[in-house]
């Protein structure tokens, strides 16, 4: 469930209804994403999207630490007695 | 716009609209034919007004093909329905090795068609067509009533002349074959998507529709044995592959890795999770060549301006199927698909 | 992309899958519970490389799968009167109802339209005044916020021409009845990466205190769930259950409050029928009387609905990871994507359906 893909902030613009809108760039083509729920994205964030609506700003550090637990997996196993 | 006093609507003014009228056979059609289908199609053939055209009588083997274009929206970025179909059409008939010649042009019409977008599509396909000196010969008009149609539909019939001196088919195919892609997948399937009601984003993409002959006639001729050819249309690579392991009794596999999609198409298709394998392309085919042609192929393709790469292979089972290499290197069918790829947020 | 193409990193894949190979020293029965993982999971091959002492079975984790059939009937009737224009997300046109589906009621002249967004739906309405927009509101945790905007939006525009059919269903309510359930063979389980956005990972705790179960919130790219299931493992060895969070790229522990916010004030918990699975109390969510008035359900009379499913289909005891869907007799034979039986053969990320379109001869599927 939730298919929901990054894509970077380039713009913010306020529709009418008072919604805060963003246009989202996903690597060359771009659409616009409602940020209500991300009030604290800026341009330049990547955020996260799920049916037009952005839900989440991701956090660049935390990214990287699918790869940084990867190699604590490896030495902890190569620590092991065996 | 109907002007008040006239009973007949004036044929091709700004506003003008398809009427039942022009499709029965009388002036009106005949007014139509002439202000707009004669109009963007040049060739002598059609003067002569008969029921159908006479062709230079030859010796060669002819190839000949049908189809039908009946696509939603009409006009796309990179194209419209006019432009489709000659590419369409003749692509089919370079699939066969053989040079386009011939092209017949049959139009269902529905009722209240604007007539400005009718001769947009008839002058779209007058250009198709004399990118490769392809000849619209003969052709047919009809209207339906407003509601029995979807704007416009157009079946187009094509002829040509086949220069490929051993035949083109899936029963050719040997395991040991490489399969070539001529270029990246999906981009039309994506640019149609992009101007879809209720799918709309922002794209600099363009339907990647285009003629194949010139690529498929420099390959010909750089005398690579050539097994096989299909262009990648409704249902993308991945259906156009089951149909040739099917057809041919083979196995196709398949490298993930390999097959190049462009990234705005990729971001297209992870937004609306689809898979660009299953992307309609309409200027790209896959190529089967045995392995020691396979440099003569490439370097032939890139002479002609494709940007050809080398996916996958042949091999002798599973029989009909199509194995795919996945990005992380397993490997998994790749089915045909069970109707349309619908637009998911799950 | 970028954030996406990184986690499916090659080399990367296989190191993890190695590390499975030696932390997995004993047989393990996790679940996970989200549609796109099993989507990626399959689509992926990473079935073919966990270990094979390791089982991972598929949850109800397709919200399209389990929306009660009584719903689809309805929604059905509900497109097929002339002044509505009836707005879904794509993933619910192939699912069958009793009789039909939305697809081929479109086929038949219904007016139904696939949108990408609910706020879609709401301009539409704003477009067509002289139509009744109704928005089919399908989805879990995470896709309820937006159908919660939409309602709101409506409401402050004063749209008299809009109204949702509600089937959204929650999480937890779905794992405690797997787990509670006496036949339950689960051990542990990979989240949903996107939910837990939404909602956060508190509720996760006192379910796996009170089953003594390991959870760990899972994204959705190879390298995620490769990761999420590497710490559930090293878990399970150490008979540890606490919940964790793989996904911290999106996931913050208390999730989107203005997301949650939005949620509460629209919606209230409320029982829900989960197909092939029965009633879950507080399991879905249900327009707050304030909103009352923008519920199709009340809004349009239909005909009496008798929901009766296919009694070849076991859908039930797929998505409660009790069988795997090639054991079901009916697999491949009188239910295909062409002619589906039930939900999870027809959406895109069912069960049924992705092992059928990545599993034909040859691979061996983990036990």
């Amino acid at each position: 469930m939730c298919l929901a893909i990054p894509g970077k902030l380039v713009s913010i613009s306020a529709a009418d209804g008072g919604l805060p809108f963003g246009k989202i760039d996903f690597d060359g083509i771009s659409k616009q994403a409602c940020l209500a729920y991300v009030p604290e994205a800026k341009i330049g964030d990547y955020v996260i999207v799920h049916a037009g609506f952005a839900i989440s700003v991701l956090d660049e550090q935390e990214a990287r630490q699918t790869f940084q637990y990867l190699e604590e997996l490896d030495q902890a196993i190569a620590s092991e007695p065996k | 716009m109907k002007e008040p006093g006239l009973t007949c609507p004036v044929p091709h003014e700004p506003g003008g609209t398809v009427t039942l009228a022009h499709g029965s056979g009388g002036r009106l059609m005949h007014r139509l034919i002439r202000d707009i289908f004669l109009a963007a199609f040049p060739d002598p053939a059609l003067r002569e007004a008969h029921d159908g055209a006479i062709l230079d009588p030859s010796q060669d083997r002819l190839a000949f093909t049908t189809d039908s274009f009946v696509i939603r929206p009409i006009f796309f970025p990179g194209g419209d329905i006019g432009s489709l179909a000659v590419h369409g059409t003749a692509n089919d008939l370079a699939m066969c090795g053989a040079q386009p010649l011939y092209l017949s042009c049959g139009c269902i019409l529905e009722e209240g068609l604007s007539l400005e977008a009718l001769a947009t599509v008839a002058r779209s396909m007058a250009a198709a067509a004399a990118e490769i000196g392809l000849r619209i010969v003969t052709g047919d008009t009809k209207v339906v009533e407003r509601g029995k149609g979807d704007g416009i539909y157009l079946n187009t019939a094509g002829v040509g002349r086949v220069i490929a001196a051993q035949p083109i088919r899936p029963d050719r195919v040997r395991p040991g074959d490489v399969v070539i892609v001529s270029g990246d997948v999906g981009a039309h399937g994506a640019a149609v998507l992009s101007v879809r009601e209720g799918l709309k984003f922002e794209t600099e993409l363009k339907s990647d529709a285009c003629h194949l002959w010139p690529q498929v006639r420099e390959l010909l001729e750089s005398e690579a044995d050539v097994r096989c050819l299909r262009d990648l249309t409704r249902g993308g690579l991945a259906t156009a592959l089951n149909e040739i392991a099917q057809t041919a009794g083979l196995c196709v596999r398949a490298d993930e890795s390999s097959i190049p999609v462009r990234p705005a198409v990729a971001g297209a298709c992870e937004m609306f999770g689809l898979d660009p394998l299953y992307m309609a392309c309409e200027g790209r085919f896959a190529a089967f060549v045995p392995p020691h042609d396979c440099e003569r192929a490439l370097a032939a393709l890139q002479d002609a301006g494709a940007a050809p790469v080398v996916i996958g292979e042949v091999l002798p089972e599973p029989r009909g199927e199509v194995r795919l290499t996945t990005r992380i290197g397993v490997e998994r069918a790749l089915d045909m698909l069970s109707g349309e790829q619908l637009p998911r947020i799950c | 992309m970028k954030y996406l193409d990184e986690y499916r990193d090659r080399r990367a894949a296989e190191r993890y899958a190695r590390i499975l190979q030696t932390l997995a020293k004993n047989p393990w029965t996790v679940m996970e519970i989200c549609g796109g993982q099993t989507h990626a999971i399959v689509r992926f091959g990473l079935d073919q490389l966990i270990p094979k002492t390791i089982s991972l079975v598929h949850g109800p984790g397709c919200p399209v799968c389990v929306t009660p059939l009584e719903l689809i009937d309805r929604a059905i009737a509900i497109a097929r009167k002339p002044e509505v224009i009836f707005c879904s997300f794509g993933d619910m046109l192939r699912v069958p109802g009793s009789q039909s589906s939305l697809q081929e009621a479109r086929a038949q002249g219904a007016d139904v339209r696939v949108v990408y967004s609910p706020l879609d739906a709401v301009e539409l309405a704003r477009q067509t005044p002289q139509r009744q927009v109704v928005f089919f509101a399908v989805g879990f945790e995470t896709t309820a916020p937006m159908s919660a905007m939409a309602a709101s939006l409506a409401r402050r525009s004063g749209l008299k021409n809009f109204s949702l059919l509600v089937a959204h269903v929650l999480v937890p309510p779905a794992m405690e009845a797997i787990l509670s359930s006496p036949d339950n063979k689960v051990q542990g389980f990979l989240a949903a990466g996107h939910v837990c956005t939404i909602s956060g990972c508190a509720e996760y705790a006192p379910l796996a205190a009170k089953y003594r179960v390991p959870i760990v919130v899972t994204g959705f790219e190879p390298l995620d769930i490769l990761q999420g299931l590497a710490m559930l493992v090293r878990q399970l060895e150490r008979g540890q259950c606490e919940v964790q969070n793989q996904y911290a790229r999106s996931v913050r522990a208390g999730g989107n409050a203005a997301a949650q916010a939005l949620l509460h004030e629209v919606y209230e918990p409320c029982l829900r029928q989960w197909r092939g699975i029965g009633p879950i109390p507080a399991s879905g969510l249900r327009l707050r009387e304030a909103f009352a008035d923008l519920d199709a359900e009340q809004r349009f009379e239909v005909a009496q609905i008798a929901a009766a499913e296919p009694k070849d289909c076991l859908a039930g005891e797929v998505l409660r990871g009790l069988r795997k869907p090639h054991e079901c007799p009916a697999f491949g034979a009188l239910c295909t994507p062409e002619h589906p039986l039930g939900a999870p053969m027809v959406s895109s990320e069912g069960a049924c359906a992705a092992y059928h379109r990545y599993h034909r001869g040859g691979e061996k599927v983990s036990a």
